[in-house]
């Protein structure tokens, strides 16, 4: 994934309302109006968000008779929440660790200390 | 709350992290400024760390090593800049796999009575470096095989100070 993909799918992903609808995706194809229907968001809004979730590439969209659905694209997602994930680990596990010392050292303030 | 937050802004070249701590600022303070409390926490757990510089002043210098259960090690260092309070501690970093990608970063404790709110702030030198897809310095210093980059871009972002 290119750097400019990176950033359309973080700012595409910026937003409650995309990532509401990403979720409600993992569920299945939907169309217009079955993903408005949690929001009260006009459909012509939601479609908005569509348009910014499709070039992304976040999700794809195909018509089946009357209906025009939406399809959650997995790939872009998990290619752009790899790293992001990682450092989201880096960090999380630093700052367990750092509570682990922090309550250790609460509980047994070092002989050093002058409180 | 219990997980930290990562702020990744579209089209700008910094990262904004924040995690609330359950111990006052001061305590806080010292884990970031001793050098035998930071070998204690900072990093992942699978990594063994040796500190071999932590000299907490404005001008002073920081190094460590991180070593994996396979013996290979991954050197950081950097230089800190002002007088390192609670308020303020900035620093310089730099992952010694990848060398001339130096990030900046800036961390600001808060009171929040009797709790922390930790929020570091990190610059790179650019959107791409942020984003660790870095083509040119890909090859650059990094003898190891494509296998590694995943660990790579995750050693080269962090850097609580």
């Amino acid at each position: 994934m290119t750097p400019d993909q990176l950033d359309s799918v973080f700012s595409a992903l910026a937003d409650p309302t995309r990532r509401a609808i990403l979720a409600r995706l993992t569920e299945g194809d939907a169309n217009v109006a079955e993903l408005a229907a949690p929001f009260r968001m006009s459909q012509p809004a939601i479609s908005r968000h569509l348009k910014v979730l499709e070039q992304a590439g976040l999700i794809s969209r195909h018509r089946r008779a009357t209906a025009r659905l939406s399809h959650l694209e997995a790939d872009p997602l998990r290619e752009a929440t790899d790293w992001l994930a990682k450092y989201q680990a880096y960090w999380d596990e630093s700052y367990e660790r750092l509570d682990e010392l922090l309550a250790k050292l609460e509980s047994h303030p070092p002989s050093t200390d002058n409180n | 709350m219990a997980t930290t937050q990562i702020d990744v802004p579209q089209g700008l070249p910094y990262v904004d992290i924040t995690r609330e701590i359950n111990a006052p600022r001061d305590l806080v303070h010292r884990a970031y400024t001793d050098p035998e409390l930071i070998a204690q926490w900072l990093g992942p757990r699978n990594l063994t760390m040796k500190v071999e510089k932590w000299d907490v002043r404005d001008g002073g210098a920081w190094r460590y090593v991180q070593t994996e259960a396979d013996g290979t090690e991954w050197g950081f260092h950097g230089v800190f800049h002002g007088p390192q309070t609670p308020d303020q501690m900035i620093q310089t970093f730099e992952f010694e796999g990848w060398p001339g990608k130096v990030s900046f970063s800036e961390l600001r404790l808060e009171e929040l009575g009797g709790r922390t709110l930790a929020k570091t702030h990190v610059v790179f030198m650019s959107i791409e470096d942020r984003d660790g897809m870095i083509e040119s310095g890909m090859a650059t210093g990094v003898n190891e095989g494509y296998e590694r980059l995943d660990e790579l871009v995750a050693r080269l972002v962090p850097t609580p100070a």
